[in-house]
């Protein structure tokens, strides 16, 4: 019979060598989900490629119909989150629990403030009447074309947006788990696991930014 | 004193990312003609690279992370290559 003692006292599951094998490897597992994710947000990257080089004009024109100071202040949110973000990671490591639970509330604050000014940008987008559909007007040579563009705006940023949802509900809990516990005192590895997931959807949301408001401004 | 470099690290990266954000929302409102889109395009890259290294502490990391994070971003390139060369070479 195996020593139980010894697998209960370790700091890591019996599969493991040691504590840092085990970190190693769930950094590694959440890599490769993040590859994975390079590929589902990168189709739709690609389907705005294809497009916008099919009907350059019609996105010129599409594109100027986007709030350049909204998408630009949520750009600005998002990175200053991500900053918050590695702190929280850093508080983490250092086993400051107060710390780590005030910035992921900072992080989520700035996550969730980024989504209500683009539920904003979308009501103001559905009045002027450029949500996709029955109810789609656009005064332009190419209303079906600049239609597309509008297709790929609501989908890749819904997309991204549902992303950061479930990102900003899991710092809320995280943010819980650090002040009421203390679940992350031995082990910090979650709230490094939540901060590369954190960054990668600004990632996403960094190459966004230029493909949506920045196509034709001058 | 390791934790003081490591908070000026966070620090620096946040203000270079608001800076390349500035540049690019600058560079858009002058005309460079087809250099306008690899101009953004260039400095997204600048500022995902800055937020891999970083951020996501790619820097201190050993060579299956890199790898694991390298593969996303090779298949990418191997879905662009291959579907562009389709559509782009449409008559």
């Amino acid at each position: 019979m195996a020593d139980l003692s010894v697998i209960q006292s370790a700091t890591h599951a019996p599969q493991f060598d040691d504590a840092a094998q085990q970190r190693e490897a769930a950094t590694f597992g959440m890599w490769v989900f993040l590859a994975t994710e390079v590929l589902f947000f990168g189709g739709m990257f690609l389907a705005y490629t294809v497009y916008r080089l099919a009907y350059p004009a019609a996105f010129a024109e599409a594109s100027r119909h986007t709030l350049i100071a909204v998408g630009g202040t949520n750009t600005a949110i998002l990175l200053i989150s991500s900053a918050t973000m590695a702190f929280a990671v850093r508080a983490a490591k250092e086993r400051q629990r107060a710390t780590l639970a005030w910035l992921l509330l900072a992080t989520g604050a700035l996550g969730a403030l980024f989504l209500g000014i683009k539920g904003f940008e979308y009501a103001h987008e559905v009045s002027e009447h450029l949500l996709p559909g029955r109810n789609f007007h656009f005064q332009g040579p190419h209303p079906d074309h600049a239609q597309m563009f509008f297709y790929i705006y609501f989908l890749m940023t819904g997309v991204h947006a549902f992303h950061l949802t479930i990102g900003v509900i899991l710092i809320a809990w995280f943010a819980l788990r650090a002040w009421k516990t203390d679940a992350f005192a031995k082990n910090d590895t979650a709230v490094e696991l939540l901060g590369l997931y954190w960054h990668f959807v600004d990632i996403v949301w960094v190459f966004l930014f230029p493909l949506i408001y920045l196509v034709n401004r001058h | 004193m390791k934790s003081i470099s490591a908070t000026a690290k966070n620090l620096l990266t946040m203000g270079a990312l608001l800076c390349l954000l500035a540049l690019t929302i600058a560079l858009a409102y002058i005309d460079l003609g087809p250099f306008n889109v690899m101009a953004a395009i260039s400095i997204s890259a600048a500022k995902a690279l800055l937020i891999l290294l970083f951020f996501m502490q790619l820097r201190g990391s050993n060579r299956l992370i890199w790898l694991a994070a390298a593969t996303g971003f090779f298949w990418l390139a191997i879905m662009f290559a291959l579907s562009m060369s389709d559509f782009m070479t449409r008559h």
